[in-house]
């Protein structure tokens, strides 16, 4: 235990320095993309512009966060959209069935459906032994084919939603939505968790070293398990925010999403190579890619080049952040060997 | 995580039992319709195939040098817009195809330079080109289709070779994997590809030019990727920026179920060769007794994670007690 309590604050807080950097980085592109935008469309400001961004990036941020837990422990989540779909479709199908059913209890439905996908996952990964990419890329396909099995190309509509839950969406408290403020909140809880607790520290111990996490007493199993819980639950809760935001759910709902939450996960200074990174950042790294796509719009950019543009970008952020994680490990050796 | 994941006595019965699957599988698709095994379904199942069974075989090199190759389809898509856009400026045809073809070459090349010259994570990098490549199919043809493709060559791809059931794109695939059997297990550099994927800092002081070698993995991968885009697009006579999205999956999954392992340094082209006729034979018998497609989703969804499940916990089971 000791070993494991001496190596990670040098780390840590080279990491945190580095992750303050990366993330005042992210803060100032975004304000200067947001002006030179406005700057040419005005109307990029207005604040019914503003709200629409921020609603349509909270379901994305939200994902992210379950995603960074995943990429913490050097691992990754593809089934999230998956998750996120079913969810969707059973939260709107609890409505149809029980329209009187308060809204916090179909959130919990979410999380919890979220939670039981998410633990099929964690039992593959971290009892089975399958690497992550090959169990959450198969789950991807099983879940969205069981999610299609399931709906039979059928779809929630917003005129069978309950009216309690279609305004929902547009519900404010000091003009912020409450689906954003819930968003936010999640964050930071998170966020709180994975710096102070020693159950969060253990994310990072997993994927900055897994042999030495085992060696300083860190049941490396029960974190993968909890992660890959966590990370579907939260889906879930994604899930249900989805049929808010968007009224309507079918069986593709969130289908492909699973790549721009990497995207945004990692653009936001979590590695790819685990151990690196925050869900504050991840959550801005959302906000990031949601307000480009939307300056793109407003830009009129081609709807056909943006793709394009995303995934240049995504392909700069991974190798920007992989390069700049390797500088971070040789400064460290460099100072390790200086004493 | 680095432990070899089949232990060199479960590698030959592994593909041995993948083959007695697609004689199950036939069995099975025999008693589920009349109609399977007619040479006209047969011939269709195999050209269902073409473009998967095509791009698994440099995926096996790749797959086996520990990197994957996630931008295949994507490769596909770009090439086939390429090709459809050029046939709609007037430009000759066999240029076109040439042209497509430079273009996958070109989109592997980048693969390998990123992975090989900055040394990054082949999963990161192909998960970005992914979108990338894609993204530049819609800028290429936007959501038009090109359609008007001469019927020498529509035929080419939709035909079947003269006097048999066995449709034009095997021919390829056969030439294609019966190189690619002799390059892996019978030429040095077919060695190597194990020996980097075994242990990459082992091969690099044996005085293997790695950095040499994964390069050309992928410049291969995307120029059959291309050659699967120009097939597939005369297949269906139709060129579009979504042709072939989502076909990744069932390529890695043809690869890993075919007896390679994910980390590398182990698996052979016969087992691929295997699990890609499996999976389309399960496919096609399925669809033939009206089992919808999301059933075949949950199917190759199932397989891909069963292909590395299974040897793991037969290893557990084989190796306990261990302690932990």
């Amino acid at each position: 235990m000791s070993g494991m309590a001496m190596a990670p604050p040098v780390r840590g807080r080279l990491a945190l320095r580095l992750s303050q950097f990366r993330e005042l980085g992210l803060v100032a592109s975004l304000l200067a993309l947001v002006l030179a935008t406005a700057a040419v469309n005005p109307r990029f400001l207005s604040p019914l512009g503003i709200r629409d961004i921020l609603l349509d990036v909270s379901v994305i941020a939200l994902v992210a966060i379950g995603e960074t837990l995943a990429l913490l422990m050097r691992q990754v989540d593809l089934s999230v959209s998956s998750i996120l779909g079913i969810a969707a479709y059973g939260a709107g199908a609890v409505f149809v069935a029980f329209p009187g059913l308060p809204i916090p209890v179909v959130m919990l439905l979410g999380v919890a459906a979220g939670a039981v996908l998410g633990a099929m996952n964690g039992l593959l990964i971290a009892y089975g032994r399958v690497p992550s990419l090959v169990a959450t890329l198969g789950t991807l396909y099983v879940f969205r084919g069981a999610d299609y099995a399931w709906v039979k190309g059928g779809q929630i509509n917003a005129i069978n939603l309950p009216p309690t839950f279609r305004h929902f969406a547009n519900a404010a408290i000091l003009g912020v939505p409450v689906m954003v403020l819930l968003v936010i909140i999640v964050t930071i809880g998170f966020g709180y968790y994975l710096r102070h607790y020693p159950g969060g520290r253990e994310y990072y111990a997993v994927g900055s070293n897994e042999e030495a996490a085992r060696l300083a007493g860190i049941n490396v199993e029960r974190r993968l398990m909890r992660g890959f819980m966590l990370s579907g639950a939260i889906a879930g809760l994604a899930g249900v925010l989805f049929l808010a935001r968007f009224g309507t759910a079918d069986a593709t709902a969130g289908a492909g999403m699973e790549l721009r939450v990497v995207a945004a996960a990692v653009v936001g200074g979590v590695a790819i190579t685990g151990g690196v990174g925050t869900v504050q950042g991840a959550a801005l790294g959302a906000l990031l890619l949601g307000v480009i796509s939307n300056a793109l719009v407003v830009l009129r950019v081609p709807a056909f080049w943006q793709q394009t543009i995303e995934g240049a970008l995504l392909l700069v952020a991974i190798s920007l952040d992989i390069l700049l994680a390797r500088h971070t490990l040789w400064l460290m050796r460099a100072r390790h060997r200086n004493g | 995580m680095a432990e070899p994941m089949r232990s060199r006595l479960l590698v030959l019965p592994w593909e041995a039992a993948i083959w007695v699957l697609v004689l199950f599988a036939l069995l099975l698709g025999r008693l589920l319709s009349d109609a399977f095994l007619t040479p006209d379904n047969l011939g269709n199942l195999a050209a269902n195939l073409s473009e998967i069974a095509l791009m698994a075989l440099p995926m096996t090199l790749v797959v086996i040098a520990a990197e994957i190759d996630l931008s295949v389809a994507s490769t596909l898509g770009m090439t086939s817009s390429l090709l459809g856009l050029l046939w709609s400026m007037h430009v000759a045809m066999p240029l076109c195809i040439l042209a497509a073809l430079a273009a996958g070459a070109l989109a592997g090349l980048m693969n390998g330079l990123l992975v090989t010259g900055l040394a990054l994570p082949s999963l990161a990098v192909t998960i970005g080109t992914l979108a990338l490549y894609r993204g530049l199919a819609y800028a290429l043809l936007g959501d038009h289709a090109v359609a008007d493709f001469p019927a020498f060559y529509t035929n080419l791809g939709f035909g079947n070779l003269p006097g048999t059931a066995i449709p034009n794109p095997m021919l390829p695939f056969a030439l294609l994997a019966a190189f690619v059997a002799v390059l892996l297990h019978a030429t040095t550099f077919g060695r190597r590809l194990y020996a980097i994927g075994a242990n990459e800092t082992a091969a690099r002081f044996s005085g293997i030019r790695v950095v040499r070698s994964k390069p050309l993995l992928f410049v291969f991968s995307g120029l059959v990727s291309g050659l699967a885009g120009v097939i597939y697009t005369f297949r269906f006579s139709s060129a579009r920026a979504d042709n072939a999205v989502g076909f990744e999956l069932p390529v890695v999954a043809a690869v890993l179920l075919g007896g390679v392992s994910i980390f590398g340094g182990s698996g052979s082209v016969i087992g691929v060769v295997a699990a890609v006729f499996l999976i389309g034979v399960l496919q096609n018998a399925l669809t033939l007794v009206d089992i919808s497609n999301d059933v075949l989703t949950i199917v190759t969804g199932s397989l891909l994670i069963l292909s590395v499940l299974i040897p793991n916990l037969l290893r557990q089971f084989h190796n306990r007690p261990r302690g932990g």
